[in-house]
């Protein structure tokens, strides 16, 4: 029973990271309808600058906040300069150029980095809290702390605050929200700083454990889309609940069914993105399927 | 000086041409009608005022050539267009929607300090406030997109078929209310309707659109009692 | 600009075919073998792409995972040639209900991991086509990331994370040709049966359903073309081609493991056959060209004489991909076809 447990948390913590992921794909694709292929990459390349600003001496907290808004301003630069000239092209140009941009970036972190495998600080000491006889990591409570932490702050930004509103309003309808005076590219682009800004705290809270490599992302992405699709690809609720659930299930699936084991973990998530896609595109709580008829 | 003034305005999508020279006038306190068949360019000539179609010719607003301004700083002209379709935000809520239209002017307080006017005309959307917009009806939405539509105080409202798919009971509201709107704040309204009756008793002066163009133009009561125009252009 | 007419046309494209057909058949005379060995990976690239352009170009349907099939054809290669006498010298102890012989001839593998690959794709086409655009995206996406799991998870047939080491290629039946020019060969003799495959298809009814599906599902039902059978269809085909080319991938490089055909490479495929031109079959043979000559030349650019990291093809690749889908979405043949094009009188043709 202890073990149970130990696993649902450190498969919630698992999660949590998926979650962030994941969320970072909804907001993209509820803002403009576009699925980020670069994503993972772009979470990577955040990550690594944060690597940077700690060997050059930086402790982490303001390391962390400093790659947030570099974070934030890679993605709305992106979304200015690579997604706008596409935005109303058929999806499959779209698509392609979120490729070219994955590949671009991944091959931009291994000449500037290099492509050896890194050590990651984690800002959480590496003991463990003994609760009623069930072991938990101190590492899994930051890090599903942290990431749950970023998703109410998102998560109240657009309920309470006129530019989340704004937002909201323009992932609606933006052809209205153009004659109510709001700069619908604007919006998008701020979509985009905010999902790089998840993605940072994603790629933060995994490389700790994952190990900092241009790739690391790649596999978490995939763990991502997964969530993404379970919960709804237009459904923030969903990415975190199918975040969370599958960091869980993927956890005790590993550990309890001998055939998954801990190298079927990835297929096993595979499974669930395309049985999910074929079966409830809409995922669990979604209104639209991933795919423009 | 006119309020709006349109002068030989052509507009096209893609490659088709919508608009082949449109001009009117809309002065000051004035509620215009635009009247026409399906197709005639009513819409689009809604559009050409707002920004969200390609136009050609001479567009001035308060002496102001809107020129290639984007849609957002023409709605900030005060400029409030209510798109066919009522461009609503139905999974946002009653107040939500509201507070949209406070935000060409800023949000925060400008809908503090224009709710309570606002809701004095249309009183019953208090208790809905937390309402999902697009669990309205039709009728009540059509009228929480004008409410949203005044909270900005406009200089000019547009609104584009209001009486689309809703009883005739709650067009005549819908109307009265405009007529209110115009004799008691002076709000200057330009109107497209397919109903032309109810869109001739409600104005001033009417344009008739034909094929992109002005067929006929004048008093709204004269082309009213004009049985040659009624029949001939308004279908009745 | 002087209109040529419509069979001019097609002359000079026929010359052109046989300049090409005759420059390849010549080519391994002129150079090294380290040069004949990097013209026989176009050829390998030329025919995965072909199946790729099949996929993506002609029927519409993107996939991320191509390099996943060209490694399943490769595996087939790797384990028939090996055969269970093989396998066991490895200290692998496949399942005895697969039929492994004692080791082929690696060339008589090929028409199997053609067959073998094609099923495959068949059987996953047919799920598949529930997914539209983005989702078959996501789904082949998932696949090539996750293959090299799989691999590695089931190592009693697949050798595992150490990979399977094929004997090295040897000229068969004795023909008088050094081992690199038999591969130069075996690959473009390949290719060139492909292409005319390819080519058939395309121009038979089977390419125009492809085609009329790719420019709109609904008017395709309409017009009485069946979109689930065709689109499997299309996976099959294109499948197939992947295996072939990872076959001959796996007896060139004598060597198969999980890593061969890494996420990068689908991608690249992608990239290519967006590059050369969709819905081309000329347009292939660029991004051919591009696949196996850009990483070389983004490295060590001629003239510059600076050397950069092993990283630059990928940056260049990425940059690229991203400016043609800027500016001309149909890629280098459709760039070709824009200059062409008014030089022959407006005939309707029934699109590329």
């Amino acid at each position: 029973m202890a073990e149970l447990l130990q696993q649902i948390v450190s498969g919630l913590a698992s999660g949590a990271i998926y979650a962030s992921l994941a969320l970072a794909l909804v907001l993209i694709y509820r803002s403009t309808d576009v699925i980020n292929f670069a994503q993972g990459e772009m979470a990577t390349f955040t990550t690594y600058t944060a690597w940077s600003l700690m060997h050059h001496g930086m402790s982490y907290w303001p390391a962390f906040a400093l790659t947030l808004a570099i974070a934030f301003a890679g993605g709305v630069a992106v979304e200015r300069v690579v997604i706008r000239p596409v935005e109303r092209r058929p999806e499959l140009v779209i698509v392609i150029v979120t490729i070219g941009l994955l590949l671009t970036i991944n091959a931009t972190i291994g000449w500037i980095w290099g492509a050896d495998v890194k050590a990651f600080d984690s800002p959480f000491p590496n003991n463990t809290w003994d609760v009623h006889g069930v072991t938990i990591s101190i590492q899994d409570v930051g890090t599903l702390g942290v990431c749950l932490f970023t998703v109410l702050l998102l998560w109240g930004f657009f309920r309470f605050t006129t530019v989340g509103l704004a937002m909201r309003a323009v992932a609606i309808n933006p052809n209205a929200s153009r004659l109510l005076a709001v700069r619908v590219g604007w919006m998008l682009a701020l979509g985009w700083g905010l999902a790089a800004v998840l993605g940072a705290v994603a790629g933060m809270m995994a490389a700790p454990t994952v190990f900092l490599d241009p790739s690391m992302m790649l596999v978490i992405l995939i763990y991502a889309f997964a969530a993404a699709v379970l919960g709804g690809i237009d459904s923030p609720v969903g990415a975190v609940v199918g975040g969370l659930t599958l960091g869980v299930l993927i956890n005790l699936l590993s550990r309890y069914v001998d055939f998954v084991g801990t190298e079927l973990r990835l297929p096993t998530a595979l499974a669930v993105l395309l049985v999910v896609l074929i079966i409830r595109p809409q995922g669990l709580f979604g209104h639209r399927a991933v795919r423009r008829v | 000086m006119p309020l709006l003034e349109l002068d030989d305005v052509e507009a096209r999508y893609g490659p088709i041409k919508a608009l082949h020279g449109v001009t009117l006038t809309l002065d000051d306190g004035e509620v215009v009608a635009l009247l026409g068949a399906n197709g005639a360019g009513k819409t689009t000539t809604l559009r050409a005022i707002s920004g969200t179609v390609r136009r050609s010719g001479g567009v001035s607003f308060d002496g102001r050539s809107l020129g290639r301004r984007s849609p957002e700083s023409i709605a900030k002209l005060g400029i409030a267009h209510v798109p066919e379709g009522r461009g609503l935000f139905p999974e946002l809520t009653v107040w939500e929607n509201l507070r949209m239209g406070a935000y060409v002017r800023g949000e925060r307080k400008t809908i503090r300090s224009e709710a309570p006017r606002v809701l004095g005309y249309f009183p019953w959307l208090e208790a809905r406030k937390t309402q999902q917009a697009g669990t309205l009806s039709g009728g009540e939405q059509q009228m929480l997109a004008l409410a949203r539509a005044l909270v900005s105080r406009p200089r000019l409202l547009m609104l584009d078929e209001p009486s689309l798919g809703l009883a005739p009971t709650i067009v005549a509201e819908i109307f009265r209310i405009v007529r209110e709107l115009n004799t008691e704040d002076g709000l200057s309204v330009l109107v497209v309707e397919q109903n032309a009756k109810i869109a001739l008793e409600s104005s001033a002066r009417a344009y008739v659109l034909e094929v992109g163009r002005v067929a006929v133009e004048g008093a709204s009561a004269e082309l009213e009692r004009h049985e040659g125009v009624r029949k001939s252009y308004l279908g009745y | 600009m002087i209109a040529l007419p419509r069979p001019l046309y097609t002359a000079v494209k026929l010359t052109a075919l046989a300049a090409a057909v005759a420059i390849l058949a010549v080519l391994p005379r002129f150079m090294g073998e380290f040069r004949v060995g990097q013209f026989t990976f176009v050829g390998i690239y030329f025919i995965a792409l072909l199946g790729l352009n099949i996929l993506t170009g002609y029927s519409g349907q993107i996939s991320l995972g191509h390099g996943a099939f060209m490694g399943i054809g490769a595996y087939v290669t790797a384990v028939l040639t090996l055969g269970r006498k093989g396998l066991v010298l490895f200290g692998h102890h496949p399942p005895s209900w697969i039929p492994l012989g004692d080791g082929m001839r690696p060339t008589l593998t090929i028409p199997i991991a053609f067959v073998v690959t094609g099923i495959v794709g068949l059987l996953f086409g047919m799920p598949a086509l529930r997914l539209a655009g983005v989702s078959l995206a996501l789904a082949t996406f998932a696949v090539a990331v996750s293959l090299p799991t799989v691999a590695k998870r089931f190592d009693d047939v697949t050798g595992g994370g150490g990979g399977l080491s094929l004997p090295l290629p040897e000229t068969p039946f004795g023909l008088h040709l050094s081992a690199p020019h038999w591969l130069y060969y075996e690959a473009w003799g390949c290719a060139a049966i492909l292409f005319v495959v390819a080519w058939l298809l395309v121009r038979a009814r089977v390419g125009r359903a492809w085609r009329s599906i790719r420019d709109g599902e609904l008017a395709a039902t309409a017009s009485g073309v069946s979109p689930a059978l065709y689109k499997t269809l299309a996976f099959g085909v294109s499948s197939a081609f992947a295996g072939v080319a990872g076959s001959l991938l796996a007896i060139q490089v004598a060597f198969v493991n999980p890593d061969t055909f890494p996420l990068s490479l689908s991608i690249l495929l992608l990239a290519s056959v967006v590059v050369g031109g969709l819905g081309s079959l000329s347009g292939v043979i660029v991004g051919a060209l591009m696949l196996e000559f850009l990483p070389v030349y983004a490295q060590h650019p001629p003239l510059v004489g600076q050397s950069f990291s092993k990283q630059a093809p990928g940056v260049v690749f990425g940059v690229v991909l991203i400016l043609i889908m800027f500016a001309v979405p149909a890629g280098v043949a459709g760039l070709l076809r824009r200059i062409v094009r008014p030089l022959t009188k407006p005939v309707p043709t029934v699109s590329d």
